[in-house]
């Protein structure tokens, strides 16, 4: 009994964990599917959001519920203004150009911040209050509780925006095919900043949970997160949304069990070797081939 | 925070070269007689300090070279160190070296070269075993404030203020099992990291002496946040506490995760957790927590405060470990210089496990042959969201 309430304790956590990489994911395959590039500076966009709601909420002191939709509209519109002023002008390029300039954007931003509020962690309480929950023998936190349930809503909700509306049709168009999307009429550069606008949205919500969980704020925090959501990614099948969502919580719970049944140390190389072993038998990933509905 | 190995490159090279030098004795006496009027000589004792002033283990040369003064200005102020008919005062030679090994060496030619007469350093254990030969060879009294690698005090003329990482461990597991009544500990420590190593295989190997159980031994990576998987697991045992020889940091992460569990075990922790109220984002996760520290700013008592004061006015900081390391060193020096009635360096090295010295890092605290200090291990309770020694 101990032994299965111990093992359901670390699916659980592997499950927030994953959760988080995938709501992080899907703003990398969905960069890669419509603008056909690897934004790497995705993961500071969560370090970003974690350090505008602790300004909103720890320093001017708002309401956590209009903190946290100005933390989104804040990281949104990074996300376009970062699009329009350094990946647009490569949009021609060569994806080398391309990815060294998101590798630039990432250390801008993480200087940036930096600069402003120094490199000494800030603590910063959750904005969270849910107590925990017994469930059994099982005590499930009250972070992991919401950290499901937004993640699970804001997926859904991805998956009908892209399935159900004409912005989501344009989106699977643009890539699908930009030159022949853009002869039906479909505006491209909106479409791509509408992908760019909700990728970083998501992150927002990501850097949001994550700064709840682990409560400390640091000007590098994103890019951890940031690399395995990205390998997330690739195992699900970049490009692919359902592949993203998978890929991050089988990452999640891949780390959460050898972690606790194998070896901490070892963990990490575990969840690449996992990735490697993926890659050569299904070099598109997981889902990746399937191309249902890339975007 | 002084004993960490993983700052083994930044080893605090503040070496306090004190040993006069004969050539420039001769130089001070001169200047020495033209005021000996009143009968009585006045002579400089020039420590030559070695540490990092710049770079990333900046912080820690800075807080030595500024604990020092400290000390330096409190003996002065109160009319130097008499031996014999001489009456000395402290001056401080301090000399960057950047926690590198090669700078190290140059550092220590400079305060040799300005005519120190003792060494205060190195401030971190790799620069610092960088010089040991050389001071040995020059016959010159080494003391290095924070280097706690077994290699700073290799040789006789060298010894060593702070803690070294096993005697820490040790004396955690012997104050959880005599004095806590504990008998079941789980272990989190960091893998990558040889202070924490150091700590956790000491305190683990005295625990089992004692008869007590290592429950859960259980490894994280530099920089890891996430701790639930270490902490699920340790909930599955049945053990009564939990030991973090780690950084305040992780003891951050860990404690607060552990709240959210549900966990109410008692968390023991090592020196490194020296300033974790300040970064908790809610007291009441460390609540009760007990560590091993040498030194703590924040605690009620006279002395410390004073020094604690002293060290604000003048730098605007509160003093860390490595800077009450730094000015037991400066009252070592003292003692010696009192205990051998000289300042030869040779002299001093005799006295030197003759003396007791009550400082900031202990009230007896004495040298044994090997160089090491002898002191008492102090253990810091948090309560009611404030550092407070425990009494044994």
């Amino acid at each position: 009994m101990d032994l299965v309430n111990s093992i359901l304790e670390q699916l659980i956590n592997g499950l927030r964990t994953g959760s988080i990489y995938a709501l992080i994911a899907l703003g990398y395959t969905m960069v890669y599917g419509i603008a056909k590039m690897i934004n790497f500076a995705h993961g500071d966009i969560i370090m970003v959001g974690a350090y505008a709601l602790y300004v909103f909420v720890g320093l001017l002191g708002l309401h956590p519920v209009i903190a946290v939709l100005l933390t989104i509209v804040v990281c949104s519109v990074l996300g376009i203004t970062i699009e329009k002023v350094a990946y647009k002008p490569l949009r021609n390029a060569t994806p080398l150009a391309v990815l060294i300039t998101a590798i630039g954007v990432s250390y801008l931003l993480q200087n940036l911040s930096l600069l402003i509020f120094k490199a000494t962690p800030i603590p910063f309480g959750s904005i969270i209050r849910v107590p925990s929950v017994k469930v059994g023998s099982l005590n499930i936190s009250g972070i992991t509780i919401v950290t499901l349930v937004v993640t699970t809503v804001s997926m859904i909700a991805l998956t009908l925006f892209i399935n159900k509306s004409k912005a989501g049709r344009a989106m699977r168009a643009v890539s699908e095919d930009k030159g022949a999307a853009e002869l039906m009429g479909v505006n491209v550069n909106q479409t791509i900043s509408l992908t760019f606008a909700i990728g970083s949205a998501l992150a927002a919500v990501a850097g949001i949970l994550f700064i709840s969980q682990y409560e400390t704020l640091l000007p590098t925090m994103g890019a951890l997160p940031g690399i395995k959501a990205f390998v997330a990614a690739v195992l699900g099948g970049i490009g692919s949304i359902p592949g993203a969502m998978l890929g991050g919580i089988i990452l999640g719970i891949i780390e959460s069990l050898s972690k606790a049944y194998i070896s901490t140390q070892l963990a990490d190389a575990i969840v690449f070797g996992i990735l490697v072993i993926v890659l050569l038998v299904k070099p598109s990933g997981l889902l990746g081939k399937l191309k249902i509905e890339k975007v | 925070m002084k004993n960490m190995k993983r700052f083994a490159a930044f080893s605090v090279a503040a070496v306090l070269a004190v040993s006069m030098m004969a050539g420039c004795g001769d130089d001070k006496k001169d200047k020495a007689e033209g005021s000996e009027a009143a009968g009585a000589g006045e002579e400089t004792f020039l420590i030559g300090g070695i540490g990092p002033v710049t770079g990333a283990a900046a912080s820690y040369g800075t807080s030595v070279k500024q604990g020092a003064e400290i000390a330096i200005k409190e003996i002065n102020d109160a009319g130097g160190v008499k031996v014999g008919d001489t009456t000395y005062k402290f001056a401080l030679e301090f000399a960057d070296d950047e926690a590198s090994e090669d700078k190290a060496v140059q550092a220590y030619n400079t305060v040799m070269d300005k005519g120190a007469n003792a060494i205060m350093g190195c401030v971190t254990s790799g620069a610092c075993i960088a010089i040991v030969d050389q001071t040995y060879q020059d016959g010159i009294l080494q003391v290095t404030p924070s280097g706690s690698a077994e290699g700073c005090i290799a040789n006789d003329n060298a010894f060593r203020i702070c803690f070294s990482d096993p005697e820490q461990g040790k004396a955690m597991a012997d104050y959880a099992i005599d004095t806590m009544g504990l008998k079941k500990i789980a272990v989190i420590y960091n893998a990558a990291d040889e202070y924490s190593t150091g700590l956790q295989k000491a305190f683990e190997e005295e625990v089992k002496a004692k008869g007590g159980e290592i429950v859960a031994s259980e490894a994280f990576n530099t920089n890891d946040v996430e701790f639930n998987t270490q902490l699920t697991t340790i909930k599955g045992t049945d053990a009564e506490a939990i030991y973090v020889p780690a950084y305040y940091q992780d003891a951050t992460y860990i404690t607060k995760q552990a709240k959210d569990m549900g966990m109410t075990l008692q968390f023991l922790g090592s020196d490194g957790w020296d300033g974790v109220l300040d970064t908790v984002s809610d007291a009441s996760t460390v609540e009760g927590c007990v560590f091993s520290s040498p030194f703590c700013a924040t605690v009620d008592d006279a002395d410390v405060k004073k020094f604690v004061d002293a060290y604000n006015e003048a730098y605007k900081a509160t003093p860390d470990q490595f800077a009450a390391d730094a000015y037991d060193t400066v009252y070592t020096f003292k003692a010696a210089m009192e205990e051998a009635g000289s300042i030869e360096s040779a002299d001093m090295i005799e006295a030197m496990t003759k003396i007791t010295v009550s400082g900031m890092t202990g009230d007896e605290i004495t040298f044994d042959a090997s160089g090491a200090a002898v002191k008492e291990v102090k253990f810091v309770e948090v309560k009611d969201g404030a550092y407070q020694y425990k009494a044994e």
